[in-house]
This record gives C-alpha cells, sequence and structure tokens, in this order.
C-alpha cells in the first residue's frame, strides 16, 4: 500500500482556502439554487424579485424602492438583511419553505456581496482556463482531489490491493479479466513504477479499443438494423470497427471530431475518413410505405444536430425543436442553424429497407482491386474474342428481311443470318424467345427493327441456331459466365459501409414552427449558437466548418464534456453527473476546478489516452472502495473520492468475462455482426412478416464465442442478454447506462446456456488444469476469476457445496449427461462426467458472485 | 431515479436484513421453510415513489389490450348508417377538407366511400351501437364498457404512431405507459415483476405490422421498469427454467454457497449493492416456482376456463394471455400489456377483421366478466384500441363486401371498462363520414391523462428529467383528463 503522505500536509494548509476571494459559480450559486430560486428563478418571481442574474438582483423593487442586492454594500442589501434577520415573518428563505441557511452559507453570500456580487456565466458556457493546481500531489488529479477531501475533512482510503487493481485496470481498459499470467507478472513486480508498467500493458493491448469503442457507440447510436418499421438488416458495420481502430491507433480527439462528423468534407478523404462519416448515418431509419419524404427530411435532421450537440456539447439542444430552450442559451432558431449544416443529406430520406441505404462506400482491399480488376480484364478479353464471333453489318440484315432465302447453315455466319432471317418472315415463329418472336412479327408488319432488336436478333440466331459459331461460341461464353460468377461472388463478398455526404446544391433549412415538419417559418442558414465562440467560416459554413469549430482552441464545452466521459468511464459515474447535459439544468460538477483542468490540459493536445492514462493512474482510482460506515454517511455516492469505484460489469464485461475464463472466448476484432445463442421467439414475435429479420437464424463455431460487442444488434428487439443488463437499445444515443440489479438478470446468469456452457467449459478447466485436489481446484479457480486466493472460510462453503453436487451426480448420472450437453461444444470425454458436473454447478455459482460481477 | 429514493431504498432492504438477526443464507433457508413469510411480508420489492399515488384511485391495475396496426373504427365502434347511400361515391372535399393522406394512397385518383359491410345492433341495456358480427361476446358486454369514439393522434405511420401510443412520442426514447406506472405505484406483489407483456399469436393470413420491444420499454427511465415479457414454451420468463440436470435441490444449495460468500463481501465492502443482489436471487429463485403457478391453469374453474374459447389451454394465444391476465392482476400485478397484431387491413377488410375479431373478441369479453367475478373489475382498468383509425374511402377497389382503408389519425374508437370509468356509455362523435371529430375529441396525450388519472396520478406532476426536460408521458402540450368517461 502506497502511502498517502501528501494528505496530512494538505489539512494543515487548509484555512487558505478561505482567504482567496469567494466564487460565484463554486461557493454562491449552489446556496442560491437550493435555497432562493425555485420562488425568486426564472420560474417564478415572488415579490417581484430575480436572483439569478446581476441586473434583476440589483435593480430596485418597484414597491419598496430597495435593491435586493446593492454590490459591495451588503447593509443596504434587502436580500441580506432578510437572511439575518431574527424576525421569523422577514427572514428568508421562509420557515414554513423548510429550507434553512447555515451561518457559514450567510457569511458567504455576505462575502459576495462585499466584493461585489460578481455573477459568473453558466460555469460550463465560461471561458476554459487550466486552474492552478493546488500542492501536494504529484498527479493533478490527486491534488485537487485531495485539496476537496480536506476542505469536506474526509480521510481517503488506502490503495486497493494488488489483485483488486490488476482486475479494476484491465476490466477498465479492456473489458476483459485479467488472465492469471498477468495477475502473475503484475504480482511479482516490486519495483516502483509496477502499476504503471501494467496500465501501460493494458493500453498497448489491441481489446483496449474495444473497450473504448462500446462507449463511443452508446453516443453514436451505432446498430445493426434500421431501427423502425420493417428493422430490416443495415450495413454499416465498419463504422463500428473504424471507431476501434481510431481508440487503438489513439487518434487524437480533434481529428476523430471532425472525421465522423465530416470525413466527407475533408480533401480527397480516404475511404477510411467517408467510413467515419457513419456517425451521422447511425440515426434509426424508416422505409415503411406511406412515409411522407418532408417529414423525414425533418427528422433525420432534427436527429443528427440533436445527437451532434449532446455528444460534443453535451446540450439538450432537441428542446430547442419546438420552441426556445427554457434554461440553455439556444434559441429555436440556433437549433435549426445548427439542424442546417445536416438538412442536405444526399440520399432518399427513407431507407427504402434497403442494407445500403445510400451513400455509401465499397471496402475493397488493395488485393481485392487488383483481383477485381484481372477478373475485369480477362472478362474484356472473352468479350473481344465473342465479338469477333458475332461481329454483323446492321444494313445487311435490315436488307435480309426484304431478301431472298438462303441456307442457315452456311459456313459464312453473316450470310447465314441474312438467309435465316428472311427465311422467317410471315412463319410461325412462337418457339423463339419473345424478342425475337416479336421482332419477327413486327418485321412482318413491315416495321422497321431498332439496334436493340436487330442485337437481340443476331445474338439468338449465333448461339443458338448457327452451328459452326455455336460450337466456338458456347466455350467461350461458359467461360464468360464462370469468370462474371467468380467476379460477383468477390464483389459480393466485399462490405460496404454507409456514409454521409451533402447534396451538390444545399437543401434550403427552415425554423419548423412548434417543430412541425409541415409548418416551415423562417430560412435559416447553417450556424453555431451565438453563445459560443464565432464560427469562422468562408462562405456559407459547411459540416466540416462545424466539425473543426467544436475543437478549435477556444471552445469552453467539447473538451470539458469529452474529459467527463473519460471521467464516467473510470469512475462510473463523471464528475458532471449529468454527462450529457452541462446546460443550467444540468449538476454542477462534483469538483469543478479538477474538470476544468483536465479539459484546458485536454484542449492542448486533444490526447486521449494520455488524459484517460492521468486518470488510471490517480490515487483516486487506487484506492480501495470499501464504504465504511463514516464514509457511506459523509458521501452516499462518493462524488468526493474518497473510496475507489466499485460498479457492476457492463452487459458486454460480464458475458466476456465468463467466455474468457472458460477458455472459450474468440478475440477476433471487428467485422460482422454474430449472432451466438439467443432464446427462440426473441425476434420472431414482434417482427414484421417482410423483415429480413424476422427470424433468428444463430450462428454456430467460433461465432458463439466472440466478444459481446460485436452482437448482432436488431433496435426493435435487441439481444435480452444485453438489454437485462441495461446495454441500451440503441434508438437514442445513451450517454450513461443504468446499472440496475433486477432477479431476471440472476435468472440470466444462472441458466443462460451460454452461460451454462461457459461455467460447463471452466469446470473442464478447473478439472484438467486446477490440480488434485478440491483445494488446489478452488484456489485455482479464485485466482482465474478473482485474481487471488480464497480465504479459509470461503474454501469450505465451496469444497461444502461441492460434494453435495459430488453426491448427487455420482448418484444420477444422467443429470449429469443432460447438464453436460447443454451448448455446442462437446464435452472433454477424458473426464469424469459425475465430476465435471458438480464443478459446472460451481463454477456458475462463482461465476454468479458479486465479486465476480464487480469492477471493483 | 433520484439517488436519494434509491439509496432510501437500499437502506430499507439494509435495515430488514440488519434488524431480522438472520444472515442471508439463514434466509434462504427460512425461505425453504416458510418461517421469513412475516418478515418478508414488511418488505417491498417494487415500492411507490414518495407521495404516490397523489389521490386515492379508482384502479389499482390497468390492463391494456393494443390491437396493433388499427382497427377499421368504422366497421368496430363507430357507426355510420348513412354510408350507405354514399357507396363508391367519392368522398366529399367538404369532409376530406384536404388533409394529409400517406403516400400509400396520396396518388389515388378516386377516394371511394366504402360503407361497413356489417351489422350494427342496439346491444345491451345501456343501447351502445355495436358490431355483433364481428363481436358477439364483447357486444353483449356493453353495460360495463365506457365507449370513446372520438379519439384522435398525431401520427400517419404505423411506427410513429406505436410509439406515440404507448409512450406519448413519437421518436423512439421515451418511457412506455407501462414502465410509468410501474416507477411511480410499484407493484404489490414482490416474486412477479410489476409490469407484464404478452406479444400473443395473431391469425395466419393477417398482416401483421410490427410491434417494438419500446412499447413497453422504460426509455429513459430505469431499466428495470422495462414490461417483462410472458412467453409460451417452456420459460414464461425468460432464463427461468434451471438447466437440464439441475433441479431444485441443487439450486437451493448452490444459492446458499452464494449467499454466504456474498455476505462476506457485502461485510468487507460495504457496498449496499452486494445485498440487493443477495435480495434478487433469492426472488428468482421464487419467480422460479410462482411464474409457473401463475401460467397453469389446472386449478381454475373449467366453466372459467372455458368462457375464454377454445385457443385458452395453448400458451401463446390470446385467450391464454388474458386468462393469465386476470391473474396476474389479482396477485397484485400493476400493469399487464397484451399487443395482439395483424389489424392492418388496407385490402380484404371484412374477411381479415372477422379472422381478427374471432381471435379475441369471446377472450376479451370473459376477460370483463371473470374480472367482475371475482370482484376486481372495479379496481382494474381495461383499456382496448389500435394506434390510429381507418379511412371511410377505400385503399384500392371496392365492392360491397371487400375493401381496404388506409391509415387515419383523425379519429378512430378505443373503449375502457373498470377502474373509475362510466359504464354503458358512449363518449364523443364523428362526422357521418367518421372522418372528423365534431364533439369531444380525445387526444391520446388526454386518454393517457385520463388512465394517469385513474390511477390515481396527477399527470401533470408525474415527471421525470431527462435530456433537460421535465419529461411526462402526456408530453409538454397541455393534456386534460377526460372528465366526461369518469364515473
Amino acid at each position: 500500500m502506497r502511502p498517502i503522505a501528501a494528505f496530512g500536509v494538505l489539512l494543515l494548509t487548509l484555512p487558505a482556502a478561505f482567504a482567496e476571494p469567494v466564487r460565484f459559480n463554486r461557493d454562491v450559486k449552489p446556496i442560491l439554487a437550493e435555497n432562493c430560486l425555485s420562488c425568486h428563478g426564472v420560474g417564478k418571481q415572488k415579490g417581484g424579485l430575480r436572483l439569478d442574474t446581476f441586473e434583476h438582483a440589483t435593480a430596485k423593487n418597484k414597491k419598496s424602492d430597495v435593491a435586493a442586492i446593492v454590490p459591495k454594500k451588503p447593509a443596504e442589501s434587502e436580500a441580506l438583511n432578510r437572511i439575518f434577520s431574527a424576525d421569523a415573518k422577514e427572514l428568508m428563505p421562509p420557515p414554513d419553505s423548510h429550507k434553512k441557511l447555515t451561518d457559514a452559507q450567510k457569511q458567504v453570500l455576505k462575502r459576495w456581496v462585499e466584493e461585489g456580487a460578481v455573477y459568473e456565466p453558466h460555469w460550463s458556457f465560461a471561458p476554459l482556463t487550466a486552474p492552478p493546481v493546488p500542492q501536494g500531489a504529484a498527479n493533478p488529479i490527486d491534488a485537487f482531489v485531495y485539496e476537496q477531501l480536506g476542505r469536506k475533512g474526509l480521510t481517503p482510503n488506502p490503495e486497493a490491493d494488488k489483485p483488486t487493481l490488476v482486475r479494476r485496470v484491465a476490466f477498465a481498459l479492456t473489458g476483459l479479466p485479467p488472465t492469471p499470467k498477468e495477475v502473475a507478472e503484475f504480482l511479482a513486480d516490486t519495483k516502483p513504477g509496477a502499476y504503471e508498467r501494467m496500465v501501460d500493458r493494458y493500453f498497448a493491448s489491441p481489446h483496449h479499443g474495444e473497450e473504448m469503442a462500446k462507449h463511443w457507440l452508446d453516443l453514436a447510436r451505432y446498430a445493426d438494423t434500421h431501427g423502425l418499421h420493417l428493422d430490416n438488416e443495415r450495413g454499416v458495420w465498419p463504422y463500428r470497427d473504424w471507431v476501434v481502430r481510431a481508440f487503438n491507433a489513439n487518434m487524437k480527439f480533434d481529428q476523430f471530431t471532425v472525421e465522423q462528423l465530416a470525413g466527407d468534407l475533408l480533401p480527397n478523404p480516404t475511404k477510411d475518413q467517408l467510413v467515419a462519416t457513419g456517425f451521422n448515418r447511425c440515426n434509426v431509419s424508416t422505409g415503411e410505405g406511406g412515409s411522407i419524404d418532408s417529414e423525414w427530411y425533418f427528422r433525420n435532421a432534427v436527429d443528427r444536430a440533436a445527437v451532434a450537440a449532446e455528444t460534443w456539447l453535451g446540450l439538450t439542444a432537441g428542446c430547442s425543436q419546438c420552441h426556445d430552450h427554457k434554461f440553455d442559451p439556444i434559441s429555436q432558431k440556433e437549433f435549426y442553424s445548427l439542424y442546417a449544416f445536416f438538412y442536405s443529406s444526399a440520399g432518399s430520406p427513407l431507407d427504402g429497407n434497403q442494407l445500403y441505404h445510400e451513400p455509401s462506400v465499397k471496402l475493397s482491399t488493395p488485393e481485392q482491386d487488383k483481383k477485381l480488376a484481372e477478373f475485369d480484364a480477362k472478362l474484356k478479353t472473352l468479350d473481344a474474342d465473342i465479338g469477333k464471333l458475332t461481329k454483323y453489318a446492321d444494313p445487311a440484315l435490315v436488307a435480309a428481311v426484304a431478301g431472298p432465302a438462303s441456307q442457315p447453315n452456311a459456313t459464312d455466319p453473316e450470310a447465314s443470318l441474312l438467309a435465316w432471317v428472311a427465311s422467317r418472315r410471315g412463319a410461325n415463329n412462337a418457339k423463339f424467345p419473345k424478342p425475337v418472336a416479336d421482332l419477327f412479327t413486327a418485321l412482318g408488319k413491315d416495321k422497321q427493327p431498332n439496334p436493340q432488336q436487330l442485337q437481340q436478333l443476331r445474338d439468338h440466331f449465333l448461339r443458338a441456331i448457327h452451328p459452326p459459331t455455336k460450337d466456338k461460341l458456347e466455350p467461350l461464353q461458359k467461360e464468360r459466365e464462370a469468370v462474371a460468377a467468380e467476379r460477383k461472388k468477390l464483389d459480393d463478398s466485399i462490405p460496404s459501409s454507409m456514409i454521409f455526404r451533402d447534396l451538390p446544391k444545399p437543401r434550403q433549412a427552415h425554423v419548423m414552427l412548434r417543430g412541425d415538419y409541415s409548418k416551415p417559418g423562417d430560412k435559416v442558414e447553417p450556424n453555431t449558437p451565438a453563445v459560443f465562440p464565432k464560427l469562422d467560416a468562408a462562405g456559407r459554413p459547411t459540416r466540416l466548418d462545424f466539425a473543426r469549430w467544436l475543437v478549435r482552441a477556444d471552445h469552453p464545452l467539447t473538451a470539458r464534456v469529452y474529459v467527463n466521459r473519460l471521467w464516467q468511464q473510470a469512475f462510473g459515474v463523471g464528475l458532471v453527473k449529468t454527462s450529457s447535459d452541462f446546460g443550467v439544468q444540468g449538476e454542477p460538477p462534483a469538483n469543478p476546478d479538477l474538470l476544468d483542468w483536465l479539459a484546458a490540459d485536454f484542449r492542448t493536445t486533444w490526447d486521449v489516452r494520455a488524459t484517460f492514462r492521468r486518470m488510471i493512474l490517480s490515487d483516486a482510482f487506487r484506492r480501495s472502495s470499501k464504504a465504511t460506515s463514516t464514509l457511506l454517511a459523509a458521501d452516499p455516492e462518493n462524488r468526493l473520492l474518497a473510496r475507489g469505484p466499485r460498479f457492476r460489469l457492463d452487459a458486454e464485461q460480464i458475458r466476456d468475462n465468463a467466455l474468457a475464463v472458460a477458455g472459450l472466448l474468440d478475440p477476433t476484432i471487428g467485422g460482422k455482426g454474430v449472432k451466438p445463442y439467443q432464446p427462440d421467439n426473441i425476434w420472431e414475435p414482434v417482427a414484421f412478416t417482410g423483415s429480413n429479420t424476422q427470424h433468428y437464424k444463430r450462428d454456430g463455431g467460433n461465432a458463439l464465442y466472440r466478444r459481446t460487442m460485436y452482437t448482432f444488434y436488431k433496435r426493435t428487439a435487441p439481444a435480452p442478454y444485453m438489454t437485462n443488463l441495461d446495454a441500451p437499445n440503441r434508438e437514442q444515443p445513451c450517454p450513461k447506462r443504468d446499472r440496475s440489479n433486477t432477479p431476471l438478470q440472476a435468472l440470466q446468469l444462472l441458466n443462460d446456456t451460454q452461460h451454462v456452457e461457459a461455467a460447463r467449459l471452466l469446470a473442464e478447466r478447473i478439472v484438467s488444469e486446477g490440480g488434485a485436489t478440491t483445494d488446489e481446484r478452488v484456489k485455482f479457480t479464485f485466482q482465474l476469476l478473482l485474481a487471488r486466493a480464497p480465504g479459509e472460510k470461503e474454501l469450505a462453503i465451496v469444497s461444502g457445496e461441492l460434494a453435495k453436487h459430488l453426491e448427487k451426480y455420482s448418484k444420477m448420472p444422467a443429470d449429469a449427461a443432460k447438464l453436460l450437453a447443454i451448448g455446442e461444444r462437446k464435452a472433454n470425454p477424458k473426464l469424469k462426467p459425475n465430476e465435471v458436473a458438480a464443478w459446472t454447478l460451481v463454477a456458475s455459482m462463482l461465476l454468479n458472485l458479486d465479486e465476480t460481477l464487480t469492477r471493483n | 431515479m433520484n439517488p436519494l429514493i434509491e439509496r432510501l431504498q437500499h437502506l430499507s432492504r439494509r435495515q430488514f436484513f440488519g434488524t431480522s438477526g438472520l444472515s442471508a443464507g439463514g434466509i434462504a433457508m427460512a425461505l425453504l421453510g416458510g418461517q421469513a413469510r412475516a418478515a418478508e411480508a414488511k418488505r417491498r420489492e417494487h415500492p411507490p415513489l414518495p407521495g404516490f399515488p397523489h389521490h386515492k384511485p379508482t384502479a389499482k391495475a390497468l390492463i391494456y389490450l393494443h390491437m396493433n396496426g388499427a382497427p377499421s373504427q368504422i366497421d368496430t365502434w363507430d357507426y355510420k348508417p348513412k354510408l350507405v347511400d354514399h357507396l363508391g361515391k367519392d368522398l366529399p372535399d367538404s369532409v376530406r377538407l384536404g388533409q394529409r393522406l400517406t403516400t400509400m394512397t396520396s396518388g389515388q385518383g378516386k377516394f371511394p366511400v366504402a360503407p361497413s359491410k356489417f351489422k350494427f345492433e342496439r346491444s345491451g341495456k345501456c343501447g351502445t351501437w355495436a358490431n355483433p358480427e364481428l363481436f358477439p361476446h364483447t357486444s353483449k358486454m356493453v353495460d360495463d364498457i365506457c365507449l370513446i369514439r372520438s379519439v384522435h393522434t398525431n401520427a400517419i405511420n404505423h411506427d410513429p404512431a406505436c410509439t406515440f401510443v404507448m409512450t406519448g412520442s413519437e421518436v423512439p426514447g421515451k418511457a412506455s405507459i407501462g414502465s410509468w406506472l410501474a416507477y411511480g405505484l410499484g407493484s404489490e406483489n414482490n416474486d412477479l415483476p410489476a409490469f407484464v407483456v404478452f406479444t400473443p399469436r395473431f391469425p395466419a393470413g393477417s398482416n401483421g405490422q410490427a410491434i417494438f420491444s419500446r412499447m413497453w420499454a422504460s426509455g429513459f427511465l430505469p431499466t428495470k421498469y422495462t414490461g417483462v415479457a410472458l412467453r409460451a414454451g417452456a420459460d414464461p420468463v425468460l432464463y427461468l427454467k434451471n438447466p437440464d440436470g439441475v433441479d431444485r435441490t441443487d439450486r437451493r444449495a448452490m444459492l446458499d454457497s452464494l449467499s454466504q460468500l456474498n455476505e462476506m463481501t457485502a461485510e468487507k465492502f460495504g457496498d449496499p449493492e452486494t445485498r440487493t443482489r443477495m435480495a434478487q436471487y433469492e426472488m428468482a429463485f421464487r419467480m422460479q416456482t410462482s411464474v409457473p403457478d401463475l401460467v397453469d391453469l389446472t386449478k381454475e374453474d373449467k366453466k372459467v376456463i372455458e368462457s375464454y374459447g377454445p385457443e385458452v389451454n395453448k400458451p401463446g394465444s390470446f385467450a391464454h394471455s388474458a386468462i393469465v391476465a386476470r391473474k396476474l392482476v389479482e396477485r397484485g400485478v400493476r400493469v399487464v400489456q397484451i399487443l395482439h397484431r395483424g389489424w392492418d387491413q388496407h385490402g380484404n377488410l371484412p374477411k381479415e377483421i372477422g379472422n381478427q375479431c374471432k381471435d379475441t373478441d369471446q377472450p376479451t369479453a370473459a376477460l370483463l366478466a371473470d374480472l367482475k367475478r371475482v370482484g376486481l373489475l372495479d379496481s382494474t382498468l381495461v383499456v382496448w384500441g389500435g394506434e390510429f383509425g381507418r379511412t371511410v374511402y377505400s385503399q384500392g377497389g371496392i365492392s360491397k363486401d371487400s375493401y381496404g382503408r388506409d391509415h387515419h389519425p383523425r379519429c378512430f374508437s378505443m373503449w375502457m371498462a373498470g377502474g373509475g370509468v362510466k359504464p354503458g356509455t358512449v363518449y364523443g362523435e364523428t362526422d357521418d363520414f367518421s372522418y372528423n371529430i365534431t364533439k369531444d375529441p380525445v387526444h391520446l396525450n388526454d386518454l393517457n391523462a385520463t388512465i394517469l388519472h385513474c390511477m390515481g396520478i396527477d399527470h401533470e406532476k408525474f415527471t421525470y428529467k431527462f435530456q433537460g426536460l421535465d419529461q411526462r408521458l402526456t408530453g409538454v402540450e397541455e393534456a386534460n383528463v377526460v372528465k366526461g368517461v369518469l364515473g
């Protein structure tokens, strides 16, 4: 355990904090919001008083002719007089409101008035500057955290033990459990920097990008179906893989932003940059018959604009779809100016229930391109050879219609053709293919054939009638068909991905009155809200201008919002709890200076990994999660970070963990969505009969054991083993998942085929690799699952349970056989069925431990 | 959810374990012997929010029969005798008023009026016009029914309309009505979910539109308020059954050691979630008996079973869902939703709607009678209806006996029965073409406000903060409780 030496020093330096000036957002606003603004704010103004802006608070009351706040003159400030009043009738807040200011709070308000009653803009819109880092800790995160803990008089927990740490880090960075080898390596490393080295090993893992992507894809609302009505399959998974690669390559966040929102507008965009724009195509769409185009142009653009604002700005701009935002400075017109960036999308607003709702990009590799070119060259040669055999002169053919009869099997194909055509005039030609027969009929009526008809006639003749040509032609044609089929096979195997592009000529956007697609109001041009730094653009602003504006060096929100999302990933809850509402209605940051410092630092480099690494390396992250009754009472939600994070694993992590410890996991990264075990009748009872995702056809083999993030995501009926554990249905962005705790989860984790199979394979592993005695095997399993050894009592409990199961399965081999037949993997015939069955139940029990299901 | 409330709940659970003097393993053992029942009774797995209900409810439970695809009001509940005179004639412009149509019929040159081919009769003591050809059983129940002929909605296509009828929004992501009620009111039953959903089979020849899990999803509310689907087959609740080769004694032994080990974790880390998890595993264990008991009809009165019609013993049928709905309500479950598909008759309407009614009519009537029999109709609100109405004009060809109807959001019929609504009444009127509402319009938001009102909730005070808004089931615009339908 690392001693936390810095802490005591901080406690001593505390009083100094009170010497610095009062800050409105940090010190005053929470007091006003809690006690005053519900009666004297935006909504209500009792007695004609508003305290939420400087102008209102300092204006003289019409009736009493006094002002609530007179800057620098506390004695003349009526609000202060009332707050300090001893008369219950005068006192504010009034006693019957059950609100009461503490003496300290009263003093803060008084000092604030003395110092000039300075109001600050809403904290998240205020310019971002890095606050000075308090003394006392090497990692600035800890400096801020210790400073705050000291002010609140809380003693932080010591560092967690090494097994807990390695498991915590492995899940936080890769979403997978640490392997015994990884645990051993960390435990064996007793030199300084061991923790950092362990962390960096996980950062270097190709699975790191997957874990990061999982969180981002919740915001991007990525899924494998269109989401509405037929809910057909959608081809956009290369975008999902792009996100994984981007995180693995530690793509800088500014580039990450620009490529997703506007990769198509970059000069000569690469295929990857086009794929990245899939972000803008992940909205739900419909192909429902009867739908009205204008409604869906509108809805698609609203979705895209609102999601961009939510993802990067942490703002609930969607509110302004119908009216000016009630709380945040985004007018309805400004919302539609954001919407205008997305209103000129190319392609139909309806998806046509197509896999690739255009536009899309074909993702061939250079080798595939080469192969395709070879096929094309071959086809070209064959076509030329075929052409030589089938050339003819149109005028001659036409003349033949009126010419004398001759023999059809003459050696000269040209002459033969003419003879044949002439011979068929007026005859019964019904036996020929329809176009040919029709042509003869037309010729009989003295109609002039068009070139296409002549071609059909000639082709038919040469292929079906004239033997010498036929003999040469047929092998060529067969070869051509074979080559063409091979080319098609290759071509079909190359995925495309839906991308975003603009129409050549932009569509005019309007404010839509009351958010109604059929009620256009004033025209609007693309622009960004006035409360933020002004958008620079030469000419009509484009999405690219918008994307670059989001990551410009003086943007106050983007960096704050994203570092907070990273914090949420690491600690389970953001410094700002409402991670997608940084507006006035959202919760203020638990530690404003820390958030601002992190954001300001992040904004200088946009280096995601460096920022995330700093969090993972902090003392705050490394603390023991033990919640003593003192800590629970003082800070039930651990907002001050006196203890380390402890929370249930995500849906994906729980399944991946079971597969990994069972040795089943197929770690392949990327590719088309897979369909592992799922109970029957999840898709069928809801799906439209014509949908191509009506029937769930389970995959076999390794597809059953891929990481859970690759499970095919059908929006109208997502996999129950995901949603049961709070994975979103991806119809809308999900900025923060719930962590519910339900009996349905218990049933799933105990009885779902994939968990039973994993327990069974884990049991085989225990029996074959875990040693000979029960004790050894229990120790092996604890090590595998929890990275630690079991205690005496734990050993006794588990051994006792095993004995019961062993007794039963020894007596009832048929039951053992049934249990071992669950899942596709065959049971290892070399192992004793009763033993494996008994261990299967023990393994299942241990996979269901609170400790196993928790990132501690 | 409010974290404070969440925490109070954790604490109350903790307190339960703390004061009972039993370790979790001990509780598990006691459960087997049935000794902990008294202690269990004190605890509610699904408590209501503080301050709920807002007023004395007239309905404790809701059974929502959603006829998905949109039944034609003209052929079911909105009797229009004068239409016969207009057979095949164009719908007058003075009626259509240039209102939008779907693109399935907006290109039609003509809009020929299609009267219903069915005979309507005054039914019951109240004399409500009903269609005994389609509803031989339900038409006999009109004295218990409050028929609303003036419901209207915003959406004109299925997906947005289905999303709207259940969540009050056309855009996915909002909470469903069942989730709202489970969140606000909790449930009386500890061993079953608060909100249960059925998606029964529907007639093979019918046009089955899609339904969507978002119609019973919790949206922005915590996911535990999502409706739990009761399914046909071996697992009425997903993953309910123990794996083959594992019996209840094995499971008990396993859960006992699980509790003991988890108890050590709870003591070590003090995380309230650990003990909640222990309680949930025990509830799962109890559900393994309570749920099969629920879907088991062998102990039911034979006559009652027969009243639901010939399909009642087939799990997955509408009839089976209906009788289980009654059993759920008896057990204190808050919301039961049955989504019956196949009501989208763009063509061949008379025949197809006949099949749809045959599948649902008798069980629906039986459900009302059965609830009455057990004395629960007074405290159970039953709602019947689709997501919008259908056009008076025919989509495509028309003859007296065959026609089709396109989507029509401007008026349609729904009915309610039981828990606080006025029985034997009709509310609202439409014009002679069932095209526009002429009296007492009821927007779906008004209807939802009324449902909440019956359940003891003031819809304006029932909010949840999400995306910067105080979200309400009834939307941001004004919605009103329909006083005229209340008993």
